[in-house]
């Protein structure tokens, strides 16, 4: 078998390969470890967690698109305190590197996130979630306003120090998204994780009504793929130096592959999770087999493959 | 909490016969050893559409029995009501198609340690997959009364074979074309005064089961309840089919009718907050 540097990195954190679960796609890891190792992919990023348990919004929470879904959940989870006696140390029994998503409120919110999560050991990144689209007020995306996105990444940088990576997880949903992600990166961001998913809406034709119960939604899946490989090209065409944790709509190895080519260092698998709990294993086999039948020998070399010049 | 789907597999199984049942179709499909592993009120999840679906989620079905002494190995029965575009895709499989199931889901039936008395309610299918339950319940020595209901005939799903395994079977309809007229609700509140039923198994719409848990509350009898919410993943990780339950403290946390479900004890639910923000 030809020799593939199969190994990847987000900031200085290592990863032997680059397939990773998306935030809120896969709780922390438990319910998905029924169905492969989790030690095998390149790392469990966990549902985004806020500081206090949360219920979420009601129901119907998600509606079924062409090629794609929203959702509705706004941020149900066990609270930072809970989540760290509990779902870490079952990841580190798993052997699993491990990204922990956080989700604030206010500013301070993620700082004192970051700061319950600085003495936590077995954790190899954190991702700033700035952009759930589920939240009560608009207001509240910072990852839409560029001086809240980097007053957010500012304070979690100052909190947790130079050692852990931060990953900015940004939305689609702006008119210019490289300048947001100029924008963190210069507040201390190491890595981008695009897309968060698009803001949608389903009326119910029965009740001439929003169908879901917090009205708008995420839309994910296939639907929203071209989307997030333009956002991964037009960001990695900005600052090629900043590696960026590609997703959405991802549900092959050719669709890793995409993203990688056009700038992704990893690849986060959300919604093809749910149709089928083994797609993160087999994409990642057949991103693998791709890699070495194009005549790649490490990932490193495939990542923004598009952006290079024309030959001549 | 995980453990829950600790025999669940995804495997490739084989539609060995799809018939139609009233409005509904019966469909068979060889599952092979997992058979021996399914309880009465787990789930399967089945990928539908084909390859290159625009469908993407995963169809949720009660399964209705089990055997695994068929002359095709271990088999379960499905009753599926064609509503949807993933449902009517499923009722149009023929002998022999290939099909991509997750299966066993969910939590199951609790079943009584002593031979007590018990009644089954079904709404609908949802009456099918107490067919099933009925045979574990009789082999236990229980008595097992069932009652169902539906708008009209044609949508009650009441195989002769199934009546075997119960002591006696009433029939409601609203229309009236079957049985006798009215819901399935309204004699239970006569039958848990006069017969010492210990247990309440249900399944069947969301109405039904909320009816059930007014009548049991404050009463003796335990209900248990099939529930449904629709579902993305069907195996914990999408937190969409979630209901307000209570805990034994009284706190109230959403949880999933997929992995903390599908039968959950009809007390615990707070019917009054389904689809309400908490």
């Amino acid at each position: 078998m030809t020799a593939l540097d199969f190994s990847t990195t987000l900031g200085n954190a290592w990863f032997p390969a680059p397939i990773f679960t998306a935030s809120g796609c896969a709780s922390s890891g438990r319910e998905l470890s029924q169905f492969f190792d989790l030690s095998d992919i390149g790392g469990v990023v966990t549902k985004s967690v806020m500081m206090k348990a949360r219920t979420g919004r009601p129901t119907p929470r998600m509606a079924e698109t062409p090629s794609g879904m929203l959702n509705s959940i706004g941020l149900q989870g066990p609270g930072i305190d809970a989540f760290i006696a509990k779902d870490i140390p079952f990841l580190i029994e798993q052997r699993s590197r491990i990204i922990v998503s956080i989700a604030g409120e206010t500013v301070e919110e993620y700082s004192t996130l970051a700061r319950k999560l600085r003495s936590v050991s077995g954790i190899s990144a954190i991702e700033v979630n700035i952009s759930c689209p589920n939240v009560e007020n608009r207001g509240l995306v910072f990852a839409c306003d560029p001086e809240a996105s980097r007053r957010v990444i500012d304070g979690v940088r100052r909190t947790i120090g130079g050692e852990l990576p931060i990953i900015a997880k940004l939305s689609p949903d702006v008119t210019d998204l490289p300048s947001i992600a100029r924008g963190v990166v210069d507040a201390g961001a190491d890595a981008l994780a695009l897309i968060n998913t698009v803001l949608g809406m389903v009326i119910n034709l029965d009740t001439m009504r929003p169908h879901l119960g917090g009205k708008t939604g995420g839309l994910s899946g296939p639907a929203i793929r071209p989307i997030a490989v333009r956002a991964i090209y037009q960001v990695h065409a900005d600052m090629p130096q900043v590696p960026i944790l590609g997703m959405g709509g991802v549900t092959s190895g050719k669709d890793a592959l995409e993203m990688i080519a056009a700038g992704a260092s990893g690849i986060s698998i959300g919604t093809a999770s749910f149709g089928n709990p083994t797609a993160i294993m087999s994409i990642q086999n057949e991103l693998k087999e791709l890699l070495i039948t194009k005549g790649f020998t490490s990932i490193r070399q495939a990542i923004g493959f598009a952006h290079r010049p024309e030959e001549v | 909490m995980a453990l829950i789907n600790k025999n669940a597999s995804q495997i490739l199984a084989t539609v060995v016969s799809n018939k139609r049942v009233g409005q509904y179709h019966q469909l068979i499909i060889n599952i092979g050893d997992l058979a021996t592993v399914c309880k009465p009120g787990n789930f399967v999840a089945i990928n539908v559409g084909g390859e290159n679906s625009r469908m993407i989620l995963r169809r949720a079905f009660a399964i209705s029995r089990v055997s695994s002494s068929s002359t095709f190995g271990g088999t379960m029965e499905l009753i599926v009501a064609p509503h949807g575009q993933g449902s009517k895709w499923l009722c149009a499989r023929n002998e022999g198609s290939v099909i991509d199931v997750i299966v066993p889901l969910g939590t199951a039936f609790g079943i009584p340690t002593e031979p007590v008395q018990v009644l089954l309610v079904g709404g609908g299918y949802g009456s099918a997959p107490l067919f099933g339950l009925a045979e574990v319940l009789n082999a236990r020595g229980c008595r097992v009364d069932m009652l169902l209901g539906a708008s009209t005939a044609s949508k009650i799903y009441a195989p002769m074979e199934g009546k075997r395994s119960v002591n006696s079977l009433r029939i409601f309809t609203e229309d009236g074309s079957m049985g006798q007229s009215g819901r399935v609700t309204d004699p239970i509140r006569d039958l848990i005064n006069d017969m010492n039923i210990a247990v309440i198994y249900s399944c069947g719409p969301m109405a039904m089961l909320s009816a059930i848990d007014a009548i049991t509350r404050g009463t003796d009898v335990v209900h248990q309840c099939a529930v449904e919410e629709s579902m993305a993943c069907g195996i914990g990780i999408c937190m969409t089919c979630v209901l307000p339950v209570s805990d034994t403290e009284g706190n109230i946390t959403m949880q999933r009718s997929c992995i903390d479900g599908p039968v959950m004890d009809g007390a615990h639910v707070q019917w009054d907050k389904v689809g309400k923000a908490l």
